[in-house]
Parts: C-alpha cells; sequence; structure tokens
C-alpha cells in the first residue's frame, strides 16, 4: 500500500504516512535506542515485521493464535462505580484478564500502613469471590518520606544547593524507612491471602528507590518463597539522585533493563516490568522499535518472566487518558512479536 | 490470555509461584492438564476442560451450574491440580479444619 496509511503520533493524535515513511519512521527508532541504551540495532526481519504491522490501515492488530501472553496490571478498575470489589469482578468475568490488582487511591505504601486493616478486610473477601490471581499494588515512592510529608530532609531541596553529602544521608535514611512499610504492608497483605504484591514504578525517585524496592523484595522472598512479587519500574533507566548506591555490588545510577532485570531476579521477583518511556513528538511507530531495541537485552537475557510496562506514555502506548487501540494493540503485538514477552 | 475464559490465570500462577517464563509455564499447565500449549488461549477446548477439573468459569446462567465449583472453591481445586500454593486457599483450611 503506497498511499497515505492512518497512524499514530505519541500523543495519540491520528497522522496519515506512506508506507515509506513509516519505514523510514521505524529506522530511526531502532537507531535512537541503539544509540541512547548503547545496544544493537533491530535486525532487518524485525524491521521488516515491524513495517507491516505499522502500514496496516486495520482498527486492531494481534499476535498469531497460541502466541497470546499475561496481562498483569498495576491497579484494576476506575473505584467510580459500585465497590472496589465489584471492579475486580467484573475485570475477572467481562474484561477477563489473567490477573487483577487491588489498590488504595493514594498508591505508595506510606499511607497505606495507617489503613492496612481496612485493606486486608477488602483483600480477604476478594479472595473469596475472584478466581484468578489478585495482587495488592502500590509505589515505593520515596518522595513520600521527606519534609514536609515526612520526617526525612528533602534531598530535591538540598541538591540545588550543593549540601550533597546531607541530600545523599536522606536518601539512605528513606531508603531504611521505605523498606520497612512496603515489607509491612506485603506482610499484610499475604496474612489477608493476596496472591502476590506489586512494587509499581520502582526507581521512581531514583536509584535510593530502586534501592528500596530490591532490599523490599529481598526481604519479603525470604520469608514467602513461593508467593508473587511483581517489581514494575518507572523509567527505562535509574536516575542517579543519590549516585554511589549499589546493590550485589552493581551501581544502581544508570542502569538499563537488562541490568535492573538482572538484580530484581537476584533479590528474588518473580516478574519484572521494564519501562521505556514515550517520545510524544514521534509516532508511534519510531516509539515501538525505539522501545523494542532498548528492551531486547533484557528479554534475551531474563531470568524471570518479563511483563513489558505498556500503558498510557509507557511502552510504545500513546500518552493519552484514552489510548486509541490500533494503537495499542499494534505496540502490544510489536513487543511481544519482537521481544518474546512474557506478558504485558 | 483470556484470563478465566481459558487458562490464562493458570499460567498466571505459575510465573508468579514459580517464577516460570512463558513456554514453560504454558508447557507446565498443559502437561498438568493434559491439552496442548495452543489449547490453554481457546475458550471452547478450556470451558470443558475447566468444568470437568473444577477449575472456575464465568459464574452466568450460560457458563455454569450449581454443581461448578467457583471462586475459593475453584482455587482449591487449581492448587491440587497445578501442585501449586494458593495463599488464599491456605487460609480458608486454616480457618475451617474446627481446630
Amino acid at each position: 500500500m503506497d498511499g497515505p496509511i492512518p497512524t499514530r503520533m505519541g500523543d495519540g493524535s491520528l497522522v496519515r504516512m506512506t508506507r515509506a515513511e513509516i519505514e523510514a519512521d521505524i529506522l530511526a527508532g531502532t537507531e535512537a535506542g541503539a544509540k541512547r541504551a548503547k545496544v544493537p540495532p533491530l535486525g532487518e526481519d524485525e524491521l521488516a515485521h515491524l513495517v507491516d504491522i505499522f502500514a496496516s490501515p486495520a482498527r486492531f492488530s494481534a499476535v498469531d493464535i497460541g502466541d497470546e501472553v499475561i496481562l498483569t496490571s498495576d491497579g484494576v478498575g476506575s473505584q467510580d462505580a459500585g465497590s472496589r470489589i465489584t471492579d475486580l469482578q467484573n475485570y475477572e468475568q467481562t474484561v477477563c484478564t489473567d490477573t487483577v490488582e487491588l489498590y488504595h487511591h493514594d498508591y505508595s505504601f506510606k499511607p497505606i500502613k495507617p489503613v492496612l486493616p481496612f485493606e486486608q478486610e477488602i483483600m480477604r473477601q476478594t479472595q473469596l469471590l475472584l478466581t484468578i490471581p489478585v495482587h495488592y499494588g502500590a509505589m515505593p515512592d520515596l518522595g513520600r518520606y521527606t519534609v514536609p510529608d515526612g520526617p526525612v530532609p528533602n534531598w530535591s531541596q538540598l541538591l540545588p544547593l550543593g549540601r550533597i553529602d546531607e541530600a545523599r544521608a536522606a536518601q539512605e535514611e528513606a531508603v531504611e524507612l521505605a523498606v520497612d512499610d512496603i515489607v509491612y504492608v506485603a506482610e499484610g497483605m499475604y496474612e489477608a491471602g493476596a496472591d502476590g504484591i506489586n512494587l509499581d514504578t520502582a526507581g521512581a525517585a531514583g536509584d535510593a528507590d530502586f534501592l528500596a524496592s530490591l532490599r523490599a523484595i529481598e526481604r519479603i522472598r525470604a520469608r514467602h518463597p513461593d508467593w508473587g512479587i511483581q517489581i514494575g519500574m518507572a523509567s527505562e533507566f535509574v536516575l542517579g539522585m543519590h549516585g554511589e548506591l549499589e546493590y550485589d555490588g552493581v551501581r544502581l545510577a544508570g542502569l538499563w533493563p537488562a541490568a535492573q532485570m538482572r538484580l530484581a531476579a537476584k533479590a528474588g521477583a518473580s516478574v519484572f516490568g521494564p519501562a521505556i518511556n514515550v517520545n510524544t513528538g514521534k509516532t508511534v511507530a519510531w516509539n515501538v522499535a525505539r522501545t523494542c531495541t532498548i528492551v531486547k537485552p533484557c528479554t534475551d537475557a531474563a531470568e524471570i518472566p518479563i511483563h513489558l510496562n505498556g500503558g498510557m506514555g509507557v511502552g510504545g502506548v500513546p500518552m493519552h487518558a484514552l489510548p486509541p487501540v490500533d494503537a495499542v494493540s499494534r505496540a502490544s503485538r510489536a513487543c511481544v512479536d519482537l521481544l518474546k514477552l512474557d506478558g504485558l | 490470555m483470556g484470563g478465566l475464559r481459558t487458562a490464562g490465570d493458570l499460567v498466571a500462577r505459575m510465573q508468579l509461584t514459580r517464577r516460570m517464563r512463558l513456554p514453560e509455564a504454558k508447557a507446565y499447565v498443559a502437561d498438568r492438564l493434559g491439552v496442548t500449549p495452543a489449547d490453554l488461549s481457546d475458550p471452547v477446548m478450556m470451558s470443558d476442560v475447566r468444568r470437568e477439573r473444577g477449575l472456575g468459569t464465568i459464574p452466568t446462567e450460560d457458563t455454569a451450574t450449581v454443581a461448578d465449583a467457583l471462586a475459593i472453591e475453584a482455587k482449591v481445586n487449581i492448587s491440587r491440580v497445578l501442585d501449586v500454593p494458593v495463599r488464599s486457599v491456605e487460609r480458608f483450611r486454616a480457618l475451617t479444619t474446627g481446630a
């Protein structure tokens, strides 16, 4: 097809491009990913497959029958209709997802702590009513531990003043507090019957945030060898807000998905979710090519299941609250086909 | 994969509890159920398999009767058939032994 083909930008807007223009964007996307993450670009066959997917004018695109993958989520349901339990039942029985996740609107482990008994009761009732695995999820969210919301000096205020040692000490103190809170909530959810815990947007506050997540996973896994522990990243590489933190002898700042996955597996995670940011000024085809390029070394070396973060603004899915299904399905299919994902 | 319509929840349980990658998880579940990995995402095939083995299904009058195991009842069977721990089943047993 040589005429204009409807396709999407990273902000979700519809544009029309020729097959040659889409092909050029895909090539530019893999080159951008290879340069940024210092990894090999996609091969010719992989690029050709992406062109076939994105040059189709079909409303929907999908993997071959038999190649379906598992879907996990960071929070399920709108919490605006019925109860949280009916939200999860609807996803199990109408949407038919493979797993669901119970969550609190204030989606961080720290604020969950004081309401944990209420959350446990919802989990307990949910477990009596649902068949599919039900996670509990929240974010490590290290920033919650800084003043004025928490007890620790605010490193975002200290760093611009050049008070580096104090900023680092504050982050190290926050790590200890966050680990305790994550483990506390996880233990409560284990007791209530949850099938697992999800540490969502790990590393959002940088290397200390990722370290807190890894240490929490290590402690949870030591107590519960068969329990589900999922970790999803906040962005494609770990920001060095501290800069010197290590886990298992590996410096955390600047790690890309393959190295992140190895540490998550070492800590004891069941499932690792890499997150690759979307450039809204580029096409979805460009973003998907870049995503696959950056994540391929991760899935090639994976020791545990990899569920790529595929949603609003990550994994090639447009940054829009109502992402178009044509773009979501293309991004999902392309990533599953090229990366041999275990899930999304 | 289709969740309760197929065997998506069962494959997910192998990823969560045994940290199996997808091909291994599908092969394990297929072997335990006596089907092929490709069958696991077929809702027609799996509706029969799930009902025969009491692994749960969509609870409507078109898909289940009161003789079908659902929810916590189904999870007791899932734990046994897949030979994996299901935390809610462990709790259920602990709270209903009469001890």
